[in-house]
């Protein structure tokens, strides 16, 4: 069953056409990448789901239900969070806020009862606590909770990005770039977790990503643009013999190259 | 341990400056030595029940008896608290939302207004039948109409400017602003509303309904003396109720997401924070904190007009936030009491300091440059004349050595 699915989705910004008719599936279960090489409309696509940009034609339908013309929020609280690739944490706020933030649409009380300070508000927001702790256990920040976002290294700013989106609770989970800037050891426990996540935190993850060692060693499906168009799309062996795709990220002319050597 | 050292030691310095604004009722320095514990109580390494016991003995016992022998003290603490108030409420959207608000002192005007009419024969004007001033016992439920009128205007200014950011924002509020003041100076034609630029009197004072408790127990009382004490203890029961709402919302779901969308919009609407709604309910906070505290205002003015809600006003409640620290309830604090001492008290009380020198003639005499009289000192020389170059000099000394403000916001405390 498709978790979520574009119907020829397409954007353009004046006469840049950064999206075009782009169609793509993802089931409940599976880690699907995104790849293209820089500007090919990947952040745009991502943006477009998650309500920043709304489309100019096409469709998306997660659990069957429409999400164009949503609200960034009613997107999250329908269970569609994300990362983002340039860090957006909330810098002067503590990584245990910066979690709790992420469960905004997650927590239901009402103004009155924050006021009174009532006893389901108390309840609520001990149990957040603890749920928070946990994300940033599995992330691997504990201990810093009390830190200031801005405070943590690079490394620790990606990781709390991903929890501060597991937060939400979110069925699809969007990652933009996670492993940016990572070397291959911070890498490869990223992508441990990653399969982890399936089926305990969320139902499916789709992730931006050019670092190749990891797009393939985890993606289950592997969907390439290139120009906004969708270009390819296969098990990972497939895509990366593609002569489209290498043409696109290599140039014209380095097919034949390539298969020379 | 309830006896630790530093805690003798504060109630030791308590006892003494309090002694101190006994013994000499008219020195300004004694009464900044008993406002300067407050301070120190705040930073003093103690239990927080004894902290807030000790806070509640200055508050509701000693700074009511040094009111009572000299008035003017009650007079700077109520002050204190209407400038705390307002500045808890301008650090809510200024500080919490990170939304730029130079019209704060709009909200202020209205709630004053609201009473001021109603409180007044002024509503007469413009209602037939003669029902107004309305009594003294309508001023509470009036407290709390202002509340709501607070909020409702804080919304209705809130919904057009949402789009904007920064600057755009700041020039709206600031237009918004000066509209109300517009509208209350010139709304005496063609109906009177607010009796334009010559303002509104005699404004009706809250109930003493403890009247009869104080005639009971033989205690013969004068009016003039029993209201700033009776004003003092409204102030303080409303900063109280103040201070406790902005901290639950700001440990609440609610004043996080006031504060990621300060920190980051784009990100904040991603994590699933409704902006629109958040930013909105942080504008009618805000707002009704300061329309609460301009009800209190113009009864304890009993005659208010335009003048008191200018420009200046926003920016000198900005200021306060700024210089305590943006988005920290006890930096609102302390910048709201620091600036108001500095304005009411240091600058007046040198003045006054300077003004006696003059007085007394005295020759000041300078080895070898000869002798100067100190009576041909300038009146232009007086520190109240450059209260706002005092202020401004205090706001770049500050942006260039702690930014951040004196108290800034801190990390949640590991528990």
């Amino acid at each position: 069953m498709a978790l979520l699915e574009l119907r020829g989705i397409s954007k353009h910004f004046g006469g840049l056409q950064a999206l075009a008719r782009v169609s793509l599936e993802l089931d409940t279960g599976m880690i699907a990448s995104l790849i293209g090489p820089n500007g090919a409309g990947k952040t745009t696509l991502f943006n477009t789901l998650t309500g920043l940009y709304r489309p100019d034609e096409g469709d998306i339908l997660f659990q069957k239900r429409s999400l164009v013309g949503l609200k960034p929020d009613k997107i999250t609280a329908a269970g569609v969070s994300r990362t983002f690739q340039n860090i957006r944490l909330f810098g002067h706020m503590t990584v245990l806020e910066n979690v709790l933030v992420g469960m905004h649409s997650r927590l239901s009380t009402s103004l009155p009862a924050i006021l009174l300070s009532s006893r389901g508000f108390h309840l609520q927001e001990t149990a957040a606590r603890s749920k928070a702790m946990e994300l940033i256990e599995l992330t691997g920040l504990a201990g810093r909770e009390s830190e200031w976002a801005e405070q943590l290294s690079y490394g620790e700013q990606r990781r709390l990005e991903i929890a501060r989106a597991l937060a939400a609770a979110p069925q699809l989970l969007l990652l933009d770039e996670p492993t940016a800037g990572m070397n291959i050891s911070e890498a490869r426990s990223l992508m441990t977790l990653f399969t982890d996540l399936i089926g305990k935190y969320v139902q499916a993850i789709l992730l931006i990503e050019h670092n190749m060692r990891v797009v393939m060693g985890i993606s289950h499906r592997v969907h390439v643009l290139d120009y906004g168009e969708k270009i390819a799309e296969g098990i990972p062996d497939e895509v990366r013999r593609d002569p489209r795709v290498i043409e696109a990220y290599l140039g014209q002319g380095s097919w034949a190259e390539h298969a020379q050597s | 341990m309830i006896c630790s050292l530093p805690v003798l030691g504060l109630c030791g310095y308590i006892a003494a400056s309090c002694l101190l604004a006994f013994w000499f009722p008219q020195s300004v320095l004694a009464f900044l030595a008993v406002e300067a514990s407050l301070l120190w109580l705040y930073y003093v390494d103690a239990p927080q029940k004894i902290k807030l016991f000790i806070g509640a003995l200055l508050l509701i016992v000693l700074l009511p008896i040094l009111g009572w022998m000299n008035g003017y003290y009650l007079e700077v603490a109520i002050q204190i608290g209407i400038f705390v108030a307002l500045a808890l409420g301008l650090n809510i959207v200024v500080g919490f939302v990170g939304l730029l608000n130079l019209g704060f002192v709009a909200f202020y005007a209205i709630g004053a207004y609201l009473w001021a009419i109603f409180g007044s024969p002024q509503a007469n004007e413009f209602i037939p039948g003669g029902l107004f001033p309305l009594s003294s016992n309508w001023f509470f439920l009036f407290l709390i109409l202002s509340v709501a009128l607070g909020a409702l205007t804080g919304v209705l200014l809130g919904l057009p400017v949402l789009r904007l950011r920064g600057d755009y924002l700041a020039i709206v509020t600031l237009g918004f602003a000066e509209v109300v003041r517009a509208l209350v100076n010139n709304l005496d034609k063609p109906v009177n509303l607010t009796n334009g630029p010559r303002g509104i009197a005699p404004i009706t004072k809250p109930p003493l309904f403890f009247q009869p408790l104080l005639e009971y127990s033989g205690l013969d009382v004068s009016e003039a003396k029993l209201y700033p004490l009776y004003f003092y203890f409204l102030i303080l029961i409303i900063v109280g109720v103040i201070i406790r709402v902005t901290r639950r919302l700001e440990s609440s779901r609610v004043g996080r997401a006031w504060k990621a969308i300060r920190e980051d919009e784009v990100a904040a609407a991603a994590m699933g924070v409704p902006v629109v709604r958040m930013k909105l309910l942080g504008f009618a906070v805000g707002a009704s904190f300061a329309s609460a505290v301009g009800v209190l205002f113009a009864a304890k003015q009993v005659f208010i007009n335009p003048e008191s809600f200018t420009f200046m006003e926003s920016i000198g409640v900005l200021a306060m936030v700024i210089l305590g620290g943006m988005g920290s309830i006890p930096g609102a604090i302390l910048g709201a009491t620091g600036v108001t001492i500095l304005n009411l008290q240091l600058l007046k009380g040198l003045s006054l300091w300077l003004n006696g020198l003059r007085q007394s003639g005295a020759e000041l005499v300078i080895p070898l440059l000869g002798s100067y009289s100190l009576s041909q000192i300038p009146a232009q020389f007086e520190p109240a004349k450059y209260e706002r170059m005092v202020f401004g000099l205090i706001l770049i000394v500050m942006m260039i050595f702690r930014p951040q403000g004196v108290l800034p916001p801190s990390k949640e405390r590991k528990k």
